[in-house]
Parts: C-alpha cells; structure tokens; sequence
C-alpha cells in the first residue's frame, strides 16, 4: 500500500553495558494500527522513548515521511507529528478536561499584556472532540480526576488527534483498564485510524491487540522477531512468540490453554 | 462548532453547591466571614471597625498578603521557600547598609537590592531544580545562610544588629516613596474638610485628618491580589504553573518548560519577600537584623487557609490573600478584645489544621481519589 509514516530500521540502544534493544525494525503506515507486543523486560519502554524522542538510538535509521529524522527532545518528536500518550503521565488530574486538552498550546486572545486563553474556543473545542469520541462531558471545567481512566486515555487520544499527530504512540492504554473501558479505548484507537493517523499500539495483552490490530510485531530479549499481518497469526502464536516460546508452551499445557 | 442540547442538559446535574466547594477560595471565604462576624460581635463597640482601627489591622493584613501571593504562586507549582522570612530581613538589612553606609541613593539602593534578591530566588530555584532534592530542605538551608548573613553585615559594618537613618535618605527620593509613603493623602484631607472622618482638634495639626492616607503597601497587595489571580487562572502562563504542580512529569511530556515556570516562581516569591523587606525598612526608617522571623511558616499557613494544596497543583491567590486577611484581623482583632495574645497561636494552629484536612477531602472530592 502506502509508504510508513514512521519507520525504524535496526534500532538498537545502549545503557553502558546493557543492551536494551539490540536491532528493532518498525514502521507504522497512515490509517493503520500496528501493534507492538512483548512481555515486560522485552524493551518496549525504551523502544517507545526511541521513537518519542526521549532517548536517541546508539544505532540505526529513523525516518519521518522518508527523511531521515534525529530527534533531540520529546518536543521536537511532537513537532514532526509524533504524539505520544503514556500510560499513568496522560493527564493532570487536578486540572480541567479544557485546560489539559490545550496545555502547552492554549489559544490565547487580546494584547500585550491583557493576552488571556480564549476559553470559550477552548472549551468550546474540547466540548466538541470529546463528543466526537463519544464522551459526554459534563462541562470543560470538570477535573480530569472524575473521568475513568478509559476516558482519560480518550482525552489524551483526542488531543493529540486534534493537534495534528500522524503518529500516535500508545504505551499500554488498556493494561489498567476494566472491560468495559478497554472497549472504548479500542474503539477510540479505531477512530483514530480511520482519521488516517498511524496508530502504534503497545501492548503484552494479545487479546486487546488482535481486536484492533492490523500488524503484528513482537519484541523480545530487545529484539523484533517479524512482523505478520491481519489474519496470518492466532492468539496463540503471538503469545508463544512473546515469551520466547518453548517455556510457555509447558506451562500452558499444564494450566489448560487458560493464559 | 455547535455543541448539542443533548450534551448540554447534563450541565444542570452539576449541583451549585458541588461547583462552589471544587473553588479554592470557599473555605478562606468561608473563614473571612466567620472572623468578621466573630470580631464585630466581640469588638464592634471599639476602635477596631473605626478608620484607624481599620487601617491598623489593614497594615498588617497586607504584609501578609504581599507574602502570600508570591508563596501562594510558588506552592501551586509544587514548591515551598522556607527562607522568605530571612530575605525580609536580608533585603531591608542590604538596602539598610546600601543606602547609609554605601552611600546610595535610595532609588539605586532598592535597584540592587531588588536584583541581589532576585537572583537568589532564582539560586534557590535552580538548586532545587539541579539536584532534584525538595525545596523544602534547600530552601531550609538559605533560611539560615540568609539570617546568618543579614546579622553578620550589620554586626560587621554597623557594630549593632539595626541599621537606622534611612528615613534620611528615602526621604524626597524618587521611588522611595512607593514603599514607604502613603496613598491619596489629597482625599483624606478633603475627607476631613467635610467633617467625614476624625481630624485633630488642637496641637499643631488641627483641622488636618488623623488618617492621612493608605499606606502604599495596601495599594501593593491589592494590585498583587488582583495581577497574581489573573496570572494564575486566566492567562496560558497560569496553566502552566497548574500544569507544574499538578504532575511536572506529564507536564514537561506535552511540552510545558517546568523548570523555567518553577524558577520564575522562585524568584516572584522571593520578590514578594523583597518588596516588604523594604518597605519596613522604609517605613521603619531603620532595617533591623530580626525582621521577617517566621513569616516564611506564617505566610504558608495563610496559603494553606486559602484552599492551596501543599502538593501543589491548585489553589488561588485570592484565598491565599483572604486567608492572610484573617490571619491580620485575628491578630490585631485580639488586641482590641483584649484576649491574651498568646491565645492567637492556638487558633492558627487550629486552623491550619482544619483547613489542611478540608483542602484533602476537597481534593478527593475533585479527583475522585479514594
């Protein structure tokens, strides 16, 4: 089909003496969501701060849209399109749905020093996304902190949606979530996608993957072991493959297929 | 960009009541009406509700409130600065011996001194900030560096811990006068010439008002009160000291500069500090090595009262400032009743023990924590 948005060819990262991720290949194409499974320890964490910008790789090719890309800060990520929305760090409880969703981009009206945020685009706006998303608020005052944490993952998705992103990155948005909020995160990465975004969906929960997913790649020892799509995978494929294979296999036998 | 009745007819569920407690400043109101109503019953009938009895606990309130501002601001982004009480003393002792020992004028004394303080407001920042260690401690630390400093210069250069003569200097200087002076001085006499307000029956001041005008402190805090509460909930530099405090980690992900917004918050709280160091020594016409003890615990518990949250995110400068009224009128109310004085100490710890653990079950009510 098309050509990535993202693509990560070889990635690997050094700490000192630990190598966390020892050649990672990903790309994420428009419209698509691709999930990235692995168990905790494969690497994700530092697989997602690569390409969020946090850390930069001590080796391989990052490239945005088919430019080489090098980013120094999360902000210079965010700059290029690269939004991404972590698990427990979406949101500031205290504050309003209104004053999250714009934070670090209020849009502002007046002059010189009588320059205030324009709350009534603002809220305006927000009140807007979150219908789209199917979230009824309240009011835009209403604190994040009454929101579920499904919801809270929505307003994060929102915005970044909003403000443009043509990559998002999500770190375990359902792994805290009861079933009834992953279904509305799941089905909010879907709109996401139909919105033309490339959506990467980290996750160890293969279920929640296969709901959505239209890639598959899984991450494991900080390696990639291949990509499949839609359809040429089960379930229990991509979890033998998440834990390295042969140990699960044992214990699945003996707890009965339930894992 | 319509939004829907559908969505709308949830608005009227909220209840008025349950917006009014998510508002920081209700408990302060709340205190401010209780205390009012408490000293009019107990006092009414004495000079305390008279213009210079009024002035008096104004005075006073207003100290609190220049502090309150710039501690309020500082704890919304999570911060404290435990050493605004010594950097009263030490800005008044620095502009003291500018001033007579130097040989300043008094505009460049306050000029220096505004920027020496400045800029320790923002060492402490940047420490804090570097070494990822609690303001609490750093800040511990300048408490006793700044009171340690304040008293060895006026030892060293002026053989005794106050510093006086300033009167001299400031006076006829020409922004002394904003820190010391007092405001609309043309009205109160005119005031005075309509038989209004008390003027002195005989001496040498006869015919001219008791209350010669509002001290310039006052119309400070006022203006602090007012620009500090726009600041803060009304412009984008506002969201970010909430955003800082709330959660800098997810703050700095989405692109809110947190270091810089907690060291200029740093350095606003230690300009508070500044302003009213000055102004006593001002005012005094003296600057003494002593002032400003305790000011740095009572002008947090004044922020406390208003509704801020010691771990940062949320609160207000309004009920910061009202909370500093209550702390003004208690004081000096108890001097009118003739209540013993030591008596003051147990209320503000009352207080603050009360308005702490109702600032806890207003935040929970807020973010639904269990």
């Amino acid at each position: 089909m098309s050509a990535p948005i993202l693509e990560m060819t070889d990635i690997q990262k050094h700490f000192g003496h630990i190598i966390a991720l020892s050649g990672v290949s990903f790309d994420v194409k428009a419209g698509e969501c691709h999930c990235l499974l692995g168990d905790n320890g494969a690497g994700k964490s530092t697989f997602i701060k690569t390409m969020s910008g946090v850390h930069a790789p001590t080796h391989g090719e990052m490239k945005v849209q088919g430019e080489p890309v090098h980013f120094t800060s999360p902000r210079a990520a965010l700059a290029a399109g690269i939004a991404t929305v972590y698990q427990d760090l979406a949101m500031i409880p205290l504050m309003s749905v209104s004053r999250n969703f714009w934070l670090g981009r209020e849009p502002e009206t007046g002059f010189g020093p009588f320059k205030r945020i324009d709350f009534r685009k603002a809220d305006a706006i927000t009140f807007e996304q979150m219908r789209e998303m199917g979230i009824n608020l309240r009011e835009p005052e209403q604190a994040v902190g009454t929101l579920s944490g499904g919801e809270r993952q929505t307003v994060a998705i929102a915005r970044a949606v909003y403000f443009g992103a043509k990559v998002l990155i999500l770190d375990e948005p359902t792994s805290a979530l009861g079933v009834r909020q992953t279904a509305n995160v799941l089905s909010t990465i879907d709109r996401a996608r139909k919105k033309g975004v490339g959506v990467v969906f980290i996750t160890h929960n293969v279920r929640h993957a296969l709901a959505v997913g239209d890639r598959f790649t899984v991450l494991n020892r900080g390696k990639t072991l291949g990509t499949a799509d839609r359809g040429h995978i089960s379930s229990e494929e991509l979890q033998s493959l998440m834990a390295g294979g042969q140990e699960l296999a044992e214990l699945e036998a003996s707890l009965g297929k339930t894992v | 960009m319509t939004t829907t009745t559908g969505a709308d007819e949830r608005i009227k569920h909220t209840s008025i009541l349950r917006r009014a407690l998510v508002r920081p400043e209700l408990g302060a109101m709340g205190g401010t009406v209780a205390v009012f109503a408490f000293f009019l019953i107990l006092a009414g009938n004495t000079q305390m509700f008279a213009l210079d009895g009024v002035l008096n606990w104004g005075t006073v309130s207003a100290q609190f409130v220049v502090l309150a501002v710039g501690v309020s601001l500082l704890m919304i982004t999570g911060e404290f600065d435990l050493s605004l009480g010594s950097m009263v003393g030490f800005s008044g002792m620095i502009f003291g011996l500018l001033a007579v020992y130097v040989g300043l004028p008094a505009w460049a004394a306050i000029g220096v001194t505004v920027l020496a303080c400045g800029l320790i407001g923002a060492v402490n920042g940047l420490l804090v900030i570097r070494t990822g260690l609690p303001s609490f401690i750093v800040t511990l630390a300048f408490m006793f560096i700044l009171r340690g400093l304040t008293i060895w210069s006026a030892i060293t250069f002026n053989k005794q811990p106050v510093v006086s003569g300033i009167a001299d200097i400031s006076a006829g200087d020409p922004i002394a006068w904003l820190f010391g002076g007092k405001a609309l001085g043309g009205l109160f006499v005119w005031l005075g010439e309509q038989g209004w307000i008390a003027t002195y029956t005989r001496g040498t001041r006869l015919g001219r008002p008791i209350v010669d005008g509002i001290p310039m402190l006052m119309i400070w805090a006022l203006v602090m009160v007012i620009v500090g509460q726009w600041v803060l909930t009304r412009t984008r530099f506002g969201n970010w000291i909430y955003a800082a405090g709330g959660d800098p980690q997810a703050a700095r992900y989405i692109g809110v500069p947190v270091a810089r917004v907690k060291v200029a918050m740093f350095i606003v709280a230690a300009l508070c500090a500044t302003l009213l160091g000055i102004s006593q020594a001002v005012e005094f016409g003296s600057a003494a090595s002593d002032r400003g003890m305790m000011k740095e615990f009572e002008a947090i518990i004044c922020v406390v009262i208003g509704g801020a949250l010691l771990t940062g995110g949320y609160g207000s400068v309004v009920g910061a400032a009202l909370g500093a009224v209550i702390f003004g009128v208690v004081q000096q109310g108890l001097f009118f009743t003739n209540v013993e004085s030591s008596l003051f100490r147990v209320f503000l710890g009352s207080i603050l023990l009360a308005a702490v653990i109702a600032n806890t079950y207003i935040r929970r009510a807020i973010t639904g924590e269990r």
